[in-house]
């Protein structure tokens, strides 16, 4: 193999594994060892720059950090990434001197952003301190999008989403609510330098089978639901109420109804339990509340009586996998009816762009969806730009965030007149946490300690009012604790050929055998010949350039604790321990010289 | 030294032996060593050797004097018997031992002051006795505890870190074990394991006294340019007799080496040692000839290694005294006061 290229940022950043596998790359063993010294205020910020909602998503986050990390590896539980974020934001001090201003004398160029969901909201952050007017449109009477219509308060307070949103509106962003733009043809025609779409995907998925129209009454679409409860629209649902899907909105539905006085609320879906959409953590938390989750059943049939809802006929299926597609075969079992009062519907989401004219210079390819630029988020209309959910569907808020910044940079060279395909490059350093003979910046001892539950607020509470946050945080003790698991990953070995000795120091140390030193080969080869086979390929191998007993270094990075003992052994400080600070590049980076 | 603890956390994937344990369970206490101390290498591949071969725990001592090197049974089998003894008298702690059980393995660790120095007489009877024994010295050639003063082993033409030249003739301990009756003598190098571990192993098997010379670098004091026991001037004037194999029992030998290259030599505990030589005419079997490649490699400046000497007829203590078979811990009252009849018939020999 040839030498690793330590030189490229992108190789020290793939061993972070969250903030790799984070859309928005944040840095987070930076953050988790600010929240381990108290200093949430410092924590808070390094997210704000780069996630722009970390007391929303320390809530709310799919967590894409929490699978990646090496903890996963190393021990099964990866660390409470997500909930040591909210730790971050709950106890945060006074931060208002520290958000950037936008500046009195603006630079001229108007933006208009559709929606007020995080990503349109993300850009406005993101443009308002370069001078950019930024003027949005919202269909709401408030801003939030999803965050506020389809996730229920007991997950995310208000005040938490309300604080989170006016920081950037605050920033002297103009929102005109209750503005649905219904001709984007008409909408052109005002004076926008830039149009951002960030309109989400608004259109719950619908069920055509028998019943449908005759049981409109009682059969409501998931998101609708969800939307309708938090402004207050509805505030009672059936005793018996089914609901329809196994994804986090399902979730969301069946515990929204228990609270709006649903007696028997029960989960029906098509496939099996392992292949449910929703995340582990949020049918865990319907599970708690008793919330019985059927698997196999499709839904074959509303029935009715009189013109009212009685309930929904299932076929049992069992799921049959070939070549990675599977199918769902019926198992010949009697039809089951279920009695039900209301059914909410949480099949899926869908984008809808009829407001979106075809002869405007947009195009529309697959799905009638816009056909988008992977990297740079401009539609095939110059000006125009997409982002979120709108632009290659349902996704996630971080990814929405990720967008955000993607398209502010976009936006800014665009309205500068530079070529949207030189990208800014993201802020790095290395610099060693060498303070002493074995002393290092960072806590590097492993801790032997499991991951910690978040405690919770009494069921009698929660369940009661929807509006009564279930989770209640760690308090600092645990998050502390908490934080210790964190095997600081941006704390990189690294090797210095001409000073080391061959004396095997760190193979002898190395607590997890990752470090060998043997001839060269290809990588195949070199996977099979170290110490223990690496056979997790999608974890690097770090190779060094040819020692003097012709033999290479062969360092297998998958399961590295970052403890530093190989750098403590190391009579020659050939291994040194620094750490790698990557942060992604943002709008103000776009057009700097 | 570090001030960790060394993570419990190891690789899921980490080979298994007959035991079902991993290397990591032989290991021992985080080392306080000097960093990059070739000792610690040591330790690492008695670890592995130890894994490789299956031994329980408890079937193993560790015995060693007083030195850096007499520290490291610290730092390996933690959960084997251990004797730390008085400076040079492990050979003594060990006969006791050995006497009185002989049904452990016994690994007495030593360095180049506690074998060479204070207790070279101790490790001149203990060879003459061919006690059952594996005896590792970690030979750097200096006092590292004491800060570095030239030991008795330290080559001649070995300076000091600062430059003060060694006034006194070495001992070479692999050519004085020779001659003493080992009948195992080996000598390797902390820093090439695939040597040094089927080395230990087939010491470990050897029935009789197994000594191996192990040249360890100080890197504090003693592997600077004009060291002879650093690890550059090792791996420059290493000349290996050649390497060795350990086959276990039940296992065929699959590599052939061709006629006259190799010895197949059977162990007592079942398995096999070969032998593959690098030089046709060398025969490991002959004491004279042994100290002779000695002799001629130091005269060219090279530092031989392998296996450079093997007495095939394995004997030990118990088989010239005739001691008991069993450990005497396991000796019942019956055994030990047998009664008047025998008592009479064991006078009567006498007569």
């Amino acid at each position: 193999m040839k030498p690793t290229k330590i030189s490229n940022p992108e190789y020290f950043h793939k061993v972070v594994d969250c903030q790799w596998a984070c859309p928005a790359h944040t840095p987070v063993p930076e953050y988790i060892r600010l929240i381990a010294a108290g200093r949430y205020t410092d924590a808070y910020m390094i997210n704000w720059e780069s996630n722009v909602f970390p007391g929303i998503l320390g809530r709310t986050c799919d967590r894409p950090c929490e699978p990646a990390c090496r903890r996963v590896r190393v021990e099964d539980e990866p660390v409470a990434i997500c909930r040591l974020k909210r730790v971050a934001a709950d106890y945060k001090g006074e931060i208002d001197h520290l958000i950037p201003k936008a500046p009195e004398q603006k630079n001229g160029k108007k933006i208009a952003l559709l929606g007020a969901g995080p990503v349109s909201l993300a850009v406005a952050r993101d443009l308002m301190p370069l001078g950019y007017e930024c003027k949005i449109f919202e269909r709401d009477p408030v801003p939030g999008g999803l965050m506020r219509t389809n996730i229920p308060s007991f997950r995310l307070p208000e005040e938490v989403l309300n604080e989170e949103c006016d920081r950037i509106i605050n920033m002297g962003v103009e929102v005109q609510y209750n503005k649905e733009i219904k001709s984007f043809k008409e909408f052109l025609k005002e004076d926008f330098d830039a149009v951002f779409v960030g309109t989400g995907a608004p259109k719950g998925k619908d069920l055509n089978i028998p019943g449908r129209e005759e049981c409109d009454k009682n059969i409501h679409i998931g998101i609708d639901f969800l939307a309708s409860v938090a402004f207050e629209h509805v505030k009672k649902i059936g005793k018996k109420v089914i609901v329809l899907g196994g994804g986090n909105t399902a979730m969301d539905c069946c515990r929204t109804a228990i609270r709006l006085g649903g007696k028997d609320v029960r989960v029906y879906v098509r496939s099996p339990k392992v292949d449910m959409k929703a995340s582990d953590w949020e049918i865990e938390e319907a599970e708690m509340e008793n919330i019985p989750i059927y698997e196999n059943h499709v839904p074959k049939e509303f029935i009715h009586e009189n013109g009212k809802l009685k309930a929904v006929a299932f076929e049992k299926v069992k799921a049959e996998y070939k070549d990675g597609r599977r199918k769902l075969i019926p198992t010949g079992e009697p039809i089951e009816i279920v009695e039900c009062d209301d059914v909410l519907m949480a099949i899926g989401q869908d984008n809808a762009f009829e407001w979106i004219e075809k002869d405007i210079g947009i195009e529309f390819g697959e799905w009638d969806m816009p056909i988008v630029d992977r990297t740079t988020m401009q539609s095939t209309l110059p000006k125009v730009f997409f982002g979120g959910d709108s632009a290659w569907g349902p996704e996630n808020i971080i990814t929405a965030v990720a967008h955000a910044h993607q398209a502010a940079i976009s936006i800014d060279l665009f309205c500068n007149n530079k070529s949207l395909k030189k990208r800014p490059q993201p802020h790095v350093f290395l610099e060693s946490t060498k303070m002493g003979l074995h002393e290092w910046s960072y806590d590097n001892g492993y801790a032997e300690v499991d991951r910690l539950a978040v405690p919770h607020a009494d069921p009698k509470v929660t369940l009661a009012d929807r509006k009564v946050e279930v989770e209640l945080g760690y308090d600092d003790r645990m998050a502390f604790e908490e934080a210790a698991r964190c095997l600081n990953c941006d704390v990189q070995t690294v090797f210095e050929e001409k000073r080391c000795i061959e004396c095997d120091a760190c193979v002898d140390i190395c607590p997890e055998d990752c470090i060998n030193f043997i001839q060269n080969a290809d990588e195949q080869e070199l996977r099979e010949d170290i110490r223990v086979p690496a056979l997790n390929l999608a974890q690097d191998l770090y190779v060094s350039r040819k020692l003097p007993t012709k033999r290479v270094m062969v360092k297998d990075e998958d399961l590295c604790l970052h403890c530093g003992l190989c750098a403590e052994r190391c009579p020659t400080g050939a291994w040194d321990m620094q750490k790698f600070f990557y942060f992604g590049a943002q709008s103000h980076d776009g057009c700097k010289k | 030294m570090s001030f960790i603890k060394k993570p419990i956390a190891r690789h899921p994937n980490l080979p298994k032996n007959k035991l079902g344990l991993t290397r990591r369970d032989y290991e021992g206490a985080l080392s306080t060593l000097c960093a990059g101390c070739g000792h610690d290498s040591v330790s690492s591949a008695i670890i592995e050797a130890c894994f490789q071969l299956s031994i329980p725990a408890h079937r193993l001592a560790k015995l060693s004097g007083i030195g850096c090197s007499s520290k490291t049974p610290t730092y390996f089998l933690n959960k084997s018997h251990g004797f730390n003894s008085v400076h040079g008298r492990m050979p003594s702690v060990a006969t006791g031992a050995n006497l009185a059980n002989r049904d452990l393995y016994y690994l007495g660790v030593s360095g180049d002051g506690d074998t060479a120095s204070i207790g070279l007489g101790q490790f001149c009877h203990i060879m003459r006795r061919r006690l059952n024994m594996v005896y590792i010295c970690e030979n750097n050639g200096t006092y590292g505890l004491t800060k570095g003063q030239f030991s008795a082993t330290n080559d001649k033409e070995s300076k000091s870190r600062k430059g003060v030249d060694n006034m006194f003739e070495s001992i070479d301990l692999a050519a004085l074990a020779i001659q003493l009756g080992a009948g195992f003598v080996a000598r390797s190098f902390s820093g090439d394991k695939d040597q040094l571990i089927p080395l230990i192993r087939a010491a470990l098997s050897y029935k009789g006294f197994a000594f191996i010379d192990v040249i360890s670098p100080c890197v504090t004091f003693n592997n600077h340019a004009q060291s002879t026991k650093s690890y550059e001037y090792f791996r420059e004037h290493n000349e290996a007799v050649g390497f060795l194999d350990v086959i276990p029992e039940n296992e065929e030998i699959s590599v052939n080496y061709g006629e006259g290259k190799s010895i197949e030599v059977n162990v007592h505990d079942g398995s096999k040692m070969v032998l593959h030589k690098l030089n046709k005419s060398y025969d490991p079997g002959s004491r004279r000839k042994a100290i002779g490649k000695i002799n001629d490699s130091r005269d060219k400046g090279e530092i031989i290694t392998g296996l450079i000497y093997l007495d095939q007829n394995e004997e030990d203590l118990h088989d010239t005294l005739l001691t008991t078979e069993k450990p005497l811990n396991q000796l019942k009252k019956k055994d030990l006061s047998p009664g008047l009849k025998k008592l009479r018939q064991v006078n009567k020999s006498f007569s």
